[in-house]
């Protein structure tokens, strides 16, 4: 150790690159045995809904379509958790403690998890899709049919794209609520309930029915499945208005509310 | 903003004051730190300690007063960790990660090379074995070994530690002392933070002592435990009692059921000679006077009921 001597501190050394953080909230999503497994978790299930396919599936029925949709559905509740876990722990581990002590500027150490979140969303699903193309060909050779690729480019684009937004939705329930069990409930009542209460009111409500897709996300996100005619420029605009609804201001206000916490 | 203080304070506290509903946690509290010393912290647990210490890293914002490290705000220094470290609670790890790997992420944040990982874990003492094994299975006194590590990873110029000592075994108390003794001689500044008079005694060179959220004493430790007049002690409290009012010498009880009075241990000594009461402690009253505040200050945040004397006589 070759401390002190000086005895004022330097405050015009390089501060801490974004990057750097990236990199670092990358490392701590990984570095826990339950972390790790959380990750590897994408892989597994992915190679598990795949086998699923290749076992049950009809042979006539087995294009990269039906592997890609039974790949999407536990993505849709494993990344958000992912990314709800990135944020929480910093509370429930308490590690914030030491987190935001090392970087005080907290904006950019949120901004910093959701990249993080980000790049495992898109890698984990890329990574999953081609667990999914592995056994469109594995599976279409075993059962002795044609290998059949009835999706395009766009499609995965979109399946990506979807993916990501529901994992951001986490992020956004783990910054506003902080705490990991509540988080993930919220998730669940967002995802699930919150929809089949639209849905019932569109269907006894005419007037819902017309302003649904503008204020319901979940509603306005249907299009963006693989499958159907595309995306028309209504339709981003209604992902637009119901996202600001349901994301964009309830993040806006969950970060607003970290950066002004107390950190115990 | 700079606010150049008291030039050369390191780290400088001026009329802070938090206040959460219903009550105040830390109020118009003052202080400054010097390099080159060892600041402690003394309170009562719940007198304002750690929020103090929050509030001057920057993690809780304050209701008013200032907080600043050498003239700026801890938040606005870049990559801070490499000029103050800070240990707020070592028991506040995840506890599925390695002790190595908790060092190696602050780090990467940090910009630091691994080696320095490796480093401070010898410095501290945890072994290669112990560091590769999870927080959660760490006893309190590694955890504080493993954060005070953290804390001089970044070779900061100013130490900010929250209850070091605890959970620390008394080899583990002496080799802290000497660590932070010698950080101190090098220039250092160092604030931290006890419960106990006794930590604080033997390894602060000045000496703040808080209860219910107020300074009640600051000074040199030479200062404050510099007390004028005499503890003294007998078998029999009340004859002792009786003799020095017999001489017309006030006193009032100090510490363990002795007394404590003005006057010259001489002039004392020659009372209870006097009066045929026989002493089992005549000294100076050094500290007694620390001492007796601490424990009044205690006494206010006491939760057990006082153990009734003679019982089991």
């Amino acid at each position: 150790m070759s401390t002190a001597h000086v005895t004022t501190i330097d405050t015009t050394r390089p501060g801490i690159p974004l990057s750097r953080l990236v990199k670092v909230e990358l490392r701590k999503m990984f570095d826990t045995r339950s972390g790790f497994w959380l990750m590897m978790s994408i892989a597994i299930v992915a190679a598990l809904a795949t086998i699923g396919c290749i076992l049950f599936v009809p042979n006539d029925d087995l294009e990269y379509a039906v592997f890609s949709s039974a790949i999407g559905f536990p993505m849709a509740l494993l990344l958000p958790v992912i990314a709800i876990l990135a944020v929480t722990s910093e509370w429930s581990q308490r590690t914030g403690l030491i987190t935001f002590t090392l970087a005080p500027n907290r904006g950019q150490v949120v901004l910093s998890k959701a990249a993080a979140a980000i790049i495992v969303g898109v890698v984990g699903m890329l990574l999953a899709l081609a667990i999914g193309a592995l056994g469109n060909i594995v599976g279409s050779a075993i059962n002795g049919v044609d290998t059949v690729w009835d999706f395009s480019f766009t499609d995965v684009v979109l399946i990506v794209f979807v993916n990501v937004l529901g994992l951001l939705i986490g992020f956004m329930l783990g910054v506003l609520i902080r705490n990991t069990p509540a988080a993930i409930v919220a998730y669940v009542v967002y995802s699930f309930l919150i929809p089949t209460i639209f849905g019932i009111l569109a269907e006894f409500q005419d007037w819902f029915d017309d302003l649904q897709p503008w204020i319901d996300f979940n509603t306005a996100q249907a299009p963006l499945f693989p499958g159907g005619n595309g995306v028309s420029g209504e339709e981003w605009a209604q992902i637009g208005t119901s996202g600001l609804i349901w994301f964009v201001i309830p993040l806006a206000f969950g970060v607003w509310s970290i950066l002004r916490t107390e950190i115990k | 903003m700079a606010r150049v203080r008291h030039s050369g304070a390191m780290i400088t506290v001026e009329g802070l004051t938090k206040k959460y509903a219903g009550f105040t946690a830390v109020d118009e509290v003052s202080f400054t730190c010097r390099p080159g010393a060892v600041t402690g912290f003394l309170g009562p647990n719940g007198a304002g300690k750690s929020t103090t210490m929050r509030i001057i890293a920057g993690l809780t914002v304050a209701t008013k007063g200032h907080a600043s490290v050498n003239g700026v705000q801890y938040r606005d220094i870049p990559n801070p960790g490499t000029q103050v470290g800070v240990l707020l609670d070592a028991s506040a790890q995840h506890a599925g990660r390695t002790g190595r790997e908790i060092l190696s992420i602050s780090a990467a944040t940090m910009g630091l090379p691994t080696s320095r990982v490796d480093e401070m874990l010898a410095l501290v003492s945890l072994t290669g074995k112990e560091s590769k094994r999870r927080v959660k299975n760490y006893s309190l006194g590694m955890r504080q070994r493993l954060g005070i590590a953290n804390a001089l990873l970044g070779d900061p110029k100013i130490l900010i530690l929250d209850e070091p000592a605890n959970g620390l075994d008394p080899a583990g108390i002496h080799w802290m002392r000497s660590l932070l003794r010698d950080y101190a001689n090098r220039g250092g500044t160092v604030l931290l933070s006890s419960h106990l008079l006794h930590e604080i005694e033997v390894i602060a060179d000045e000496i703040i002592v808080i209860g219910n959220g107020r300074i009640v004493a600051q000074g040199t430790k030479a200062e404050l435990l510099h007390t004028a007049g005499t503890f003294v002690k007998a078998t029999d409290a009340s004859a002792l009692a009786n003799a020095l009012t017999a001489a017309g010498l006030a006193a009032t009880p100090s510490g363990d059921g002795g007394l404590r009075t003005e006057a010259a241990p001489e002039q004392v000594g020659r009372a209870a000679a006097s009066a045929g009461v026989a002493l089992v402690e005549l000294r100076p009253a050094e500290g007694a006077g620390l001492e007796e505040m601490f424990l009044e200050l205690t006494a206010d945040t006491q939760r057990e009921a006082k153990p009734t004397e003679g019982v089991t006589a």
